[in-house]
């Protein structure tokens, strides 16, 4: 794939503009946006080269991508075109940890990874899974990823309290604060979240932390019968043993035979004991018991390592939390492979890699008729291109024009990942 | 009181009302239009009541139809319009614009789903507050954001300030609760934001209009979720000499990693109001209490309530009650969220302020307060939700006497200004609304309002949905797409002809 190339003023300004500039690494694709080659990298350091090359890109009408770590940048649609690769690695820096107030800021760059280990020295946690290893903070706010905590605490959407952007036309603005609670203002955070960077370049970002509990356990049966799976998980919600996760796993094993349902118990000692006892109880005499999270722990039921037509079809299944059953028995039609929060009504979907253009086809369907029919969505994660480019990547949007006016005001131009998100946005 | 009203609705004249009016009465019930004076006259505020303005047209829309077609009504005649649930909001936010239309939701109050197997309930924007924890109960669940006004607010209002209440250290705000909701923008186009299921592809707009304040569109039925009622819930009411010990206390707990439900605390003036108000049998002579809820798993929170009896002695508290029952419980906290009513007893006239700090910072603002009303003379009575740093000083005064209202406006400013100084909020639960839009500039750059102005004029191009709320001077949208390019329509009906 041939890279677009920059005249040489906007390569000279963007040179100007921040620390470092590069070709983008074609080798092995490394730098690709989902198969499309950047026309440059930018390696901004601080906000105000970050800021920079905004300006630059809209002096010379450059389209822009963000880029974290690189962990997801295959996820969503392809950009329509990527004059610059906007590579925030080196704004890394976990800014603040304020351990008395309960929270942390760290810079989009910053490793998701690097934010527990300072919060953790303080007995805290930031509530959210790593389920894609290496992932940043602006990355995982881009794409909202989220694991088998959410049931407990929510996810990013939950935790964020401030933040800090780059506008398309290169002006720094914030919403929020360094407070849990406020209401001053909109809070544009929620906006960001989940908009594949189509909105504003998230330079960093505040987030409020929860302590790290003393003890935990799981506890899992099997279930024979996605109605099995659903009374199961139905039994420990409507139980006051406060989860911090019910993960389902379908099928349990090669042969395809049920699956299994896992339960989170955090907390004090003896009250994770005690809970668990219940839990136990609810599950059955099939239960067990294990410190250990389920094989896969907080994992997608995918290769997220994989590049090119390795990649699975990689599905984001939600729906009204009685669809359980529903879900997986659509999924167990698709043959797809399923993981995921029963407690929340968010699981992911995967079919092999190879999987053909008809089959995903069917598969993609059957799950969005199951998952719109109790008030959810069915996503296309990820896939191969050749797949992708046959599949409605998001499926039906409400109030798509009115996303298209929020778009319009902030990237009047479209100058920022044009093409990745819904209704071509 | 004024409010500015450019770019949008300079033009607004009787006629347009009139023309919203009309199509009102051919839709609403009778009795669902009010247009006389008098009348009109009743809903000239909210809950700040020294903000007074008398809307030109009051509607009270029986469903999401006619309330949309009301507001589509507005569009076209370019007449702004506010939406008011039960008017108990604290920053004016609902106060009515004079030459616009006030849309009460107060007739759309049914719950019209509650599904405890999906933990969620759909219900009217007019719903009260406290009327879905009651719904949900019997089957073992609760709405967990409770206002103090929770026995009278409604939903849709709740919706608009993002409202909190003393369990959101534990269990989040109205946004964390507010899964879905049918959304009049302000064309009066209905479209579904949000819904059962979480993270709805595409932006998150319901995430954006909960907390607006009304500015971005009216929000109508509303899904909300429920929370699983706790096996145990355990009140106590601590007493200690001062706020620095109280302080100290609250700090020791959040340090050993517990999250109580909610920690509140109220200084010596406060108590003395609500002990006035309430009989609610704090402790006598204390110059703070703190009232702390456990809950959860019954063994978690015994052992929890030892950690935190330990606590509170520790740090000097001389007296604590265990509520032994739900009557003890209850007034507890009937001491606690009727104090702001309360300070009416103490006072002829108070402002309510609203602000946070982190909550670190508790000892240090709350020395810098005492010093403030030492060297002003106004008295300021301290209720908090201490968990979280969320401040209510109770500026007091008498209006009777010169001057001192200009002096308490002074003092509640220069506590805002404190918390803007230590890293927090103006507003933590009461909303910007008319009265702290002037302080944004405080808080916020030019430019990071004018990035959320961009927001509004996507959602809201005319400047028509609640305008003059949240930002102290509007921004130009530029061109105004679609249907409203071209002559107005009342030109082209022949009905006027220069605006």
């Amino acid at each position: 794939m041939s890279a677009p190339t920059l005249d040489t003023t906007a390569r000279e300004a963007l040179a100007s503009a921040c620390a470092a500039v590069a070709d983008p690494d074609g080798r092995d694709g490394h730098d690709d946006v989902d198969g499309v080659r950047p026309g440059l990298v930018a390696r901004p350091t601080d906000v105000a080269q970050v800021a920079e090359v905004m300006r630059v890109a809209t002096a010379h009408d450059l389209v822009v991508v963000p880029r974290g770590r690189g962990t997801k940048l295959t996820w969503g649609a392809p950009p329509t075109r990527a004059d610059v690769l906007l590579d925030l690695a080196g704004l890394d820096a976990v800014l603040d940890h304020q351990a008395g107030d309960l929270i942390v800021a760290a810079q989009a760059g910053a490793r998701l990874s690097a934010v527990q280990e300072v919060a953790g020295s303080a007995d805290q946690r930031l509530a959210l899974d790593e389920t894609v290893p290496g992932t940043s903070i602006g990355g995982l706010l881009a794409t909202n990823t989220s694991g088998p905590g959410r049931v407990a605490v929510g996810s990013a959407r939950d935790l964020l309290i401030g933040v800090t952007v780059v506008r398309a036309d290169g002006v720094v603005a914030k919403a929020g604060g360094r407070v849990v609670k406020n209401v001053a203002g909109y809070d544009l955070g929620k906006l960001l979240i989940g908009s594949v960077g189509t909105l504003a370049v998230v330079v960093d970002a505040t987030f409020r932390l929860h302590p790290r509990p003393a003890a935990h356990t799981w506890v899992s049966a099997p279930a024979a019968t996605p109605a099995e799976a659903q009374r199961l998980t139905q039994a420990v919600l409507h139980a006051q043993a406060v989860p911090g996760a019910i993960e389902v796993e379908w099928p349990r094993d090669a042969q395809g035979t049920g699956g299994v349902v896992s339960v989170l118990l955090e907390g004090r000692e003896d009250g994770v004991a005690a809970r668990a006892a219940t839990v136990r109880g609810l599950l059955g005499a099939a239960a067990s018991e294990s410190t250990d999270a389920p094989a896969a722990g907080a994992a997608y039921p995918w290769d997220t390592a994989a590049r090119g037509d390795e990649r699975s079809l990689a599905l984001k299944c939600t729906f009204a939390l009685s669809g359980l059953a529903d879900v997986l028995g659509a999924a167990e039609r698709a043959g797809a492979r399923v993981r995921g929060s029963a407690g929340a009504g968010v699981v992911y979907a995967a079919l092999p890699p190879g999987t053909g253009a008809e089959e995903a086809r069917a598969a993609v369907e059957g799950l969005r008729r199951a998952t719109t029919a109790r008030g959810g969505s069915t996503v296309v994660v990820d896939a191969p291109a050749h797949l992708k480019a046959g599949l409605d990547v998001w499926g039906p949007v409400p109030a798509l024009d009115l996303m298209r006016r929020v778009k319009d005001q902030l990237d009047p131009d479209h100058r920022l990942a044009p093409g990745r998100f819904v209704g071509g946005i | 009181m004024t409010t500015t009203t450019e770019p949008g609705p300079t033009a607004a004249t009787a006629a347009g009302i009139e023309a919203v009016a009309e199509v009102a009465r051919r839709l609403l019930p009778a009795d669902g239009v009010i247009s006389d004076h008098a009348r009109l006259r009743t809903y000239e505020c909210d809950g700040l009541a020294h903000y007074r303005v008398t809307p030109a047209l009051v509607v009270m829309p029986e469903d999401t139809a006619q309330l949309a077609a009301v507001v589509r009504a507005c569009a076209e005649h370019r007449v702004p319009y506010v939406a008011r649930g039960s008017g108990t909001g604290l920053s004016g936010g609902a106060l009515p614009h004079a030459e616009g239309v006030l849309v009460v939701t107060s007739r759309m109050r049914s719950i019209t789903q509650m599904r405890p197997e999906d933990q969620r309930a759909v219900v009217d924007p007019g719903v009260i507050n406290l009327d879905v924890t009651r719904a949900a109960t019997p089957h073992g669940y609760y709405y967990a954001p409770d206002p103090s006004s929770q026995q009278i607010c409604s939903i849709g209002g709740n919706v608009a300030e993002n409202s909190g209440g003393a369990h959101c250290l534990k269990y989040g705000f109205t946004t964390n609760h507010v899964v879905g909701a049918d959304f009049v923008t302000s064309d009066g186009d209905v479209v579904a934001l949000g819904g059962d299921a979480p993270d709805t592809p595409g932006y998150d707009l319901l995430g954006a209009v909960v907390g607006s304040e009304g500015t971005l569109g009216v929000v109508t039925s509303t899904t909300v979720r429920l929370t699983r009622l706790p096996e145990e819930v355990r009140t106590i009411l601590v007493g200690f000499a001062t706020t620095d010990q109280a302080g100290a206390a609250t700090s020791a707990i959040i340090s050993a990693g517990i999250v109580p439900a909610a920690i509140e605390m109220m200084d010596a003036l406060a108590i003395e109001a609500a002990e006035a108000a309430t009989h609610c049998g704090y402790p006598e002579g204390a110059g703070a209490v703190l009232v702390i809820e456990l809950d959860g798993a019954s063994g978690e929170v015994e052992a929890e309530y030892a950690e935190v009896e330990r606590f509170c002695a520790e740090n000097g508290a001389f007296e604590q009650r265990l509520a032994t029952d739900p009557t003890d419980r209850a007034l507890i906290w009937k001491g606690r969220k009727s104090a702001f009513a309360a300070v009416g007893r103490i006072s002829p006239d108070y402002i309510v302020q609203d602000g946070v700090i982190p909550r670190t910072a508790l000892p240090e603002v709350l020395t810098a307060i005492a010093e403030l009303s030492a060297s002003s003379g106004v008295r300021v009575a301290n209720v908090f939700h201490a968990g979280d740093g969320n401040l209510h000083p109770l500026v007091l005064f008498d209006d009777a006497v010169e001057g001192a209202g200009e002096a308490a406006e002074e003092v509640s400013g220069a506590i805002l200004d404190l918390c803007i100084q230590h890293g927090g909020s103006i507003t933590g639960e009461h909303g910007v609304g008319m009265d702290k839009a002037k302080y944004m500039p405080r808080m916020y750059t030019d430019e990071d309002l004018d990035t959320m102005q961009m927001v509004r004029c996507a959602f809201d191009p005319q400047n028509i949905s609640n305008p003059g709320k949240v930002f102290p001077t509007p921004r130009l949208c530029g061109e105004v797409p679609g249907r409203h390019k071209g002559a107005h329509p009342l030109q082209d009906a022949g009905l006027a002809e220069v605006f």
